[in-house]
């Protein structure tokens, strides 16, 4: 019963700070239309430059090939690779393509020439995904050269093999970001609000001296610890349910497998979010102090938890901690039930680990609030 | 001037006597720059093969051995039946699946062969360039089966790839740039924004409207203490990033540091205009902890901005992590002449005069 009445009173506190309700319609509305969009890896519109020292009709023609790729965008055509590069530390451009003098002839007389290609390497993924499509451009351009002058290669069983070699991508078959990236950023609403604002919550109360009145009061450890809680649950549940609406509502993309399942994990993993928070909350003097430590275990968290880059690619030692993080095991099986369409029995050993994780944190949060100072 | 002096005295005292919240400013940039200096890439590697083997012939076997011996594939598991596959797929065991028909090794030397290259999609790029390598790995291996393959004379183009600034490809030299942004920008904003708000909530606000201190004064004398810790922090990651994540530093270490010194005064200017706008220091540590999304995602620091549509490269280009961490990525590391981040101390400057003025115009001499 006075469950019931400590829940009404941080509702209410909760919406009397009108930044709060704000926050939570405006951000899952601003990240999930403007991420999706952004938020790709993909490798397209590189800009390139290329320097043409042999001017023929054949460097024309490759020159032709590779502005025709909708990966690359030819920015200029330079004299010298010196002021080509202008363009690349103006960081305009990130590839080169220098043809050598001679190429034609080279190519007629001696059956092969060279193209020096220089990409701007700081940024593996797309200096080495872009030199992939340049050389395969090209590679195709000497291909096409060759069945006009019927120097093609023989019926080689390989180009056969080649043919079928064809990889079938599965669950994301036009291989498409957007997909991928909704429910991590769902993940990562829920894990920003509901991990940061219990943060703060004890710990206000703790500065504005009201904590003093609770504590005087017959109200138990559990009592106080879950009226905490419960309403970052509700909300909590509450912005997802909001959030996958958004998901489907701007880019059409609605998870594949049940909503119930969702709803299952999330549950599970807004107990831990918000029990470390509160954990923040009792060991933090001020509001500055538990902002700080939360910032930093956010920070870890959404690094750490395959959001942005994949947990596969991370080593040993990283992907160690990785084990401990309660935003991976969330993030995951979003995009798992999203994607995939797997049912809570294949999300099992997820489900258990995120259980483990919030008895523990739970139990933690009750024992670290102190009625006693 | 003496006024100034002595408000900064006080100022200092504030943050001296929470020495807690002191320790937690100068160590967190220590670990999470230790952590994330290795921690962040996109390399692909240890990619999860399920092996369905029909066949079971030489060629095959040597196939699977190509595989395992090589660094980017590890064999977990061979299956007899598609719908293990799907399985596996479904729980997320494997990303890739190599699936050979039968009498494979007979196929391949006639023409014909089959093999299915599965791929869990869900991760487009990792899904691409792991594609790639196995590609490339099963056609060497039956190439070197079917060597006996005549070809005449054909015309050649050779592509000769050269990596500038980052030969050997490593991930640090993108990323770290984008930590060192990120880390700053956010701890700066987390410092500053409580710098008014606090006063308002305790109640000092009123005693310092009552003295004569003009508001700039006030401003200027919060930032100075938060501008040497954050200075501080700025110096210990680069020493970080250069000692400890070996990343070379190029190009004009001076210029560097003015800008450095730039993005902290925008940064703490951020910090400064959320201070100014709310009214308890919870709604400034909301908002300030918030920056961490447009940092994240719009700097530039995993998501080039170039692959960004033209609205949100509206929204990157004030982001003024993007300006930093694109200064430091052509200084760091490309090494380039200082006419080439004319563009990046220009908006940085443009930033801050704007913020400051903001935070000037709406700093109420009043009480509400």
């Amino acid at each position: 019963m006075t469950l019931l009445f400590l829940l009404e009173k941080e509702f209410k506190q909760m919406f009397r700070l009108i930044i709060l309700p704000i926050i939570f319609v405006l951000l899952p509305v601003f990240m999930l239309n403007m991420i999706p969009r952004i938020a790709t890896q993909e490798v397209k519109n590189v800009n390139f430059v290329v320097v043409d020292n042999d001017h023929s009709s054949l460097s024309r023609r490759l020159i032709e090939k590779l502005s025709a790729s909708a990966y690359f965008h030819l920015l200029d055509v330079s004299p010298t690779y010196q002021a080509a590069e202008y363009y690349i530390k103006s960081g305009d451009a990130d590839i080169i393509v220098e043809i050598s003098p001679d190429f034609e002839k080279n190519l007629y007389r001696e059956g092969r020439a060279d193209v020096q290609v220089s990409a701007n390497a700081i940024n593996g993924s797309k200096s080495g995904l872009g030199s992939a499509y340049i050389t395969q451009i090209i590679t195709a351009y000497a291909n096409e050269l060759n069945e006009e002058n019927g120097t093609a290669a023989a019926n080689s069983k390989l180009s056969t093999l080649n043919s079928q070699l064809s990889p079938r991508f599965l669950y994301n078959l036009n291989l498409d970001y957007k997909v991928y990236m909704i429910p991590a950023v769902i993940a990562m609403i829920l894990t920003l609000l509901m991990g940061f604002l219990p943060a703060l919550n004890i710990v206000l109360e703790k500065e504005r001296g009201t904590i003093e009145q609770i504590n005087v009061t017959p109200i138990g450890r559990l009592e106080f610890i879950l009226a905490k809680l419960i309403p970052y649950w509700v909300v909590g549940i509450a912005v997802l349910l909001f959030s996958i609406l958004c998901g489907g509502m701007f880019h059409g993309v609605w998870p594949v497998g049940s909503v119930w399942s969702i709803l299952t994990i999330t549950t599970v993993f807004l107990f831990v979010a918000s029990s470390m928070g509160l954990i923040v909350s009792n060991f933090s003097d001020t509001i500055q102090q538990a902002a700080l430590v939360m910032f930093c275990f956010l920070i870890i968290f959404i690094l750490l938890s395959g959001l942005l880059t994949p947990v596969s690619s991370m080593p040993t030692w990283a992907r160690a901690i990785t084990e401990f993080n309660p935003m991976r095991f969330f993030i995951e099986p979003m995009r798992i039930i999203y994607i995939k369409g797997a049912t809570l029995r294949d999300l099992a050993p997820y489900f258990l680990r995120l259980s483990i994780m919030a008895v523990v944190l739970g139990t933690l949060a009750i024992w670290s609030y102190k009625k006693n100072s | 001037m003496k006024q100034l002096k002595s408000f900064i005295r006080k100022e200092i005292f504030h943050i001296l006597r929470d020495v807690r919240t002191l320790g937690f400013l100068l160590i967190i940039p220590v670990i999470l720059m230790i952590l994330f200096g290795y921690a962040i890439t996109t390399e692909v590697r240890d990619t999860r093969v399920a092996v369905l083997d029909l066949s079971k012939d030489a060629v095959t076997r040597q196939i699977v051995e190509r595989f395992a011996a090589n660094k980017y594939f590890t064999m977990t598991k061979e299956v007899s039946t598609m719908a293990q596959i799907d399985e596996a797929f479904r729980r997320d065991e494997i990303d890739m699946a190599l699936c050979f028909s039968e009498n494979f090794a007979s196929q391949a030397v006639h023409g014909g062969a089959a093999v299915q290259l599965l791929l869990d999609g869900i991760e487009p790029n990792q899904a691409s360039i792991r594609s790639g390598y196995a590609t490339q790995l099963l056609m060497a291996t039956v190439q070197e089966q079917a060597s006996r393959m005549v070809t005449n004379r054909q015309l050649q183009i050779v592509p000769n790839v050269r990596m500038l600034y980052n030969p050997q490809q490593k991930s640090e030299y993108n990323f770290v740039p984008g930590v060192m942004g990120m880390i700053v920008m956010l701890l700066c904003t987390l410092m500053s924004s409580v710098a008014i708000v606090r006063e308002k909530e305790v109640g000092t606000m009123e005693v310092l409207l009552a003295s004569p201190l003009p508001p700039l004064t006030m401003i200027i004398a919060k930032l100075v203490p938060y501008f040497v810790i954050s200075l501080i922090n700025m110096l210990t990651i680069l020493a970080l990033s250069k000692w400890m994540l070996g990343l070379p530093f190029v190009g004009n270490l001076w210029i560097w540091l003015g800008i450095a010194v730039l993005f902290i005064l925008v940064a703490l200017s951020i910090g400064l205009l959320i201070s100014t706008c709310v009214s308890t220091q919870l709604a400034a540590m909301l908002l300030s902890l918030l920056m961490i999304v447009p940092t994240l995602y719009f700097s530039g620091m995993v998501f080039s901005v170039e692959a960004m549509p033209v609205p949100a490269q509206g929204i990157a280009t004030i982001i003024p992590a993007r300006w930093f961490i694109d200064a430091t990525r052509k200084l760091m590391i490309q090494g380039v002449e200082p006419v080439f981040v004319v563009k990046n101390t220009l908006v940085l400057t443009i930033e801050l005069v704007v913020l400051l003025a903001i935070s000037l115009k709406l700093f109420k001499i009043r009480l509400s």
